[in-house]
């Protein structure tokens, strides 16, 4: 059944459409993520342009991080104080990384930044966690005991705090670094920043695995939130159809992979999740070292009357 | 005074042999609409070749170029070349007030209708339309076979916007002829100018103009209207909505 987009100006096929944000859903609800990484270079791979893709894939993560965020608060496994204080960092990041896409943009090659960053954060947080889940998987077969949790120099920094029900006192100045770093490229690559929120703050940050999927989809809600609003005021490039068709496909897709997901030991989990991170970096990594089929584009600069 | 003469002369002979012949044409739809099940059309134009007294009686066969024209837009065509290794866009045209859609379609082939000469001045063919380059502060069109020109038309001919076809002109009889207008999914909205170019005997003898629209309407007309008027209210409105559906979704699929 073919339905033409308003913004995207084009029809699409909407059981394609459907069916893409159902996949990814399974996905983002399998490794609590929200899948804009996957969900964007798809839907440019249909043939929607990548601001129109980045503009209203922000709305289609807001949608299943809350039904995720939900579920997760119902199990008191979001962390509120934790989810406050990384938030005040991450809006501030969102605006700096709105402010920076702009600036960009101004001196061209922002496409380039864009890929280029995108080989860059999924090959290293892909490959990371793909050794790391291969090292947790060989670490049980041979039985061992996991290596002690010991504090690093961040649990030196001042101002710390205690967040009640992640059970750690922690300093704030780390927290608020990483929502700053996430609301940034959030921003600049148009993710949700999930996939790399979730290992900094297990690793970095030391927050239990109880709390860290609920705490990070509160951040991911909130500034892909912002980041719909930032788009459809100063871009007008939000599709509101093609996001409804998204959230639909997307949350339905989300409980399956939630389900999924529990059965699945959480070494796997990471090794399959850093296999796919990976593949994409690789798959973006390709695309710019080999020669394109076609060394031209063309890109319209608006239509006048 | 004998240079006037003369030129008053050549008026009077010619004159009223250009003006001999009258088109009339017509599209089949003047306003086409994009619905949500919109997925490209075929508009059918047709017309007639009207002869009067003052047609030299050895005119019998015509020769027709139609021309269709989308909105203009500025474009850009970017050129990739290895850097470092990788692929990266170093080289661009930007392409001024350039047709969006743009379709030529004649009864034969564009080069056995008339000579080079005509065919660049009436600009008959892909390769005569102007294209208006900015090259270095310079606005120009250039050579056909400039690479950049020739990708741009390459690459709007793949996404069916841009198309040229010397038989897509039938003529029912002598006078009377037709031709279909396909007009592909993604098709730029706004105001389309058809031009009709009449030849014989390679010599061009006049032309007639009309114009089509197409327009979003109901439901599309008004999510783009509100995207683009009432950016806050839409965004709010969009946001709104994706809580909604999250919010829908966990009392769905709720455990218990």
């Amino acid at each position: 059944m073919q339905l033409y987009l308003p913004i995207a100006d084009l029809p699409v096929n909407v059981f394609l459409v459907l069916a893409m944000g159902a996949a990814v859903g399974f996905v983002s609800g399998m490794f609590g993520i929200g899948g804009g990484f996957l969900m964007t270079p798809l839907l440019i791979f249909i043939g929607i342009t990548p601001a129109v893709a980045v503009a209203s894939v922000a709305s289609h993560i807001a949608a299943s991080s809350f039904s995720g965020a939900l579920s997760y608060w119902r199990r008191r496994a979001i962390d509120p104080s934790l989810a406050s204080v990384l938030l005040c960092g991450g809006v501030t990041g969102t605006a700096l990384g709105v402010w920076t896409f702009t600036q960009l943009r101004a001196l061209g090659q922002l496409d380039l930044m864009i890929a280029l960053s995108y080989v860059v954060l999924l090959t290293t947080v892909g490959s990371l966690m793909f050794s790391e889940g291969l090292r947790a998987l060989m670490r049980t077969r041979r039985g061992a005991v996991p290596p002690r949790r010991t504090h690093n120099w961040i649990h030196g920094l001042p101002l710390k705090m205690r967040f009640k029900r992640s059970k750690i006192y922690l300093s704030v100045i780390p927290v608020v670094v990483v929502g700053i770093v996430i609301g940034f490229i959030g921003a600049i690559m148009g993710i949700g920043g999930g996939f790399i929120l979730v290992p900094i703050m297990i690793y970095l940050l030391r927050v239990p695995t109880s709390t860290v999927i609920g705490t990070s989809m509160v951040l991911t809600l909130v500034t892909m939130l912002f980041a719909t609003m930032l788009h459809a005021v100063t871009n007008h490039l939000v599709d509101a159809v093609l996001a409804l068709i998204l959230m639909v496909g997307g949350v339905t897709g989300a409980q399956f992979g939630a389900r999924a997901g529990q059965k699945i030991r959480g070494e796997q989990l990471r090794l399959l999740l850093g296999l796919l991170i990976l593949s994409v970096g690789i798959r973006f990594a390709i695309e710019l070292v080999i020669q394109p089929s076609d060394l031209f584009t063309i890109r319209e600069l608006g239509v006048s009357g | 005074m004998r240079r006037a003469a003369l030129a008053l002369l050549f008026v009077l002979l010619l004159g009223p042999a250009a003006r001999a012949e009258k088109l009339i044409v017509s599209v089949s739809n003047h306003r086409v609409t994009v619905t949500p099940n919109y997925s490209g059309e075929e508009l059918v134009l047709f017309g007639s070749v009207e002869k009067d007294a003052t047609t030299p009686a050895d005119r019998k066969a015509y020769d027709l170029v139609v021309t269709v024209m989308g909105p203009r837009a500025d474009m850009v065509t970017r050129r990739k070349e290895r850097t470092f290794g990788i692929w990266i866009n170093t080289d661009y045209r930007q392409f001024l007030q350039v047709p969006s859609y743009l379709a030529l379609f004649a009864n034969r082939p564009f080069e056995a209708i008339t000579s080079p000469e005509i065919a660049r001045r009436q600009q008959i063919g892909l390769n005569n339309v102007l294209l208006t380059q900015r090259v270095s502060g310079d606005f120009a069109d250039v050579v056909p076979n400039d690479a950049f020109r020739s990708a741009f038309i390459r690459l709007r001919t793949q996404r069916g916007l841009y198309r040229e076809d010397g038989s897509a002109v039938t003529f029912l009889t002598p006078t009377l002829f037709r031709t279909g207008i396909p007009l592909p999914a993604e098709v730029p909205i706004g105001t389309y100018d058809v031009e009709i170019k009449l030849f014989a005997n390679g010599a061009f003898i006049g032309k007639t103009e009309t114009a089509f629209e197409i327009v979003k309407v109901g439901f599309e007309q008004f999510v783009a209207t509100t995207a683009r008027q009432n950016g806050l209210i839409y965004g709010l409105a969009t946001a709104a909505m994706a809580l909604m559906t999250g919010w829908m979704a966990s009392i769905v699929f709720r455990k218990d």
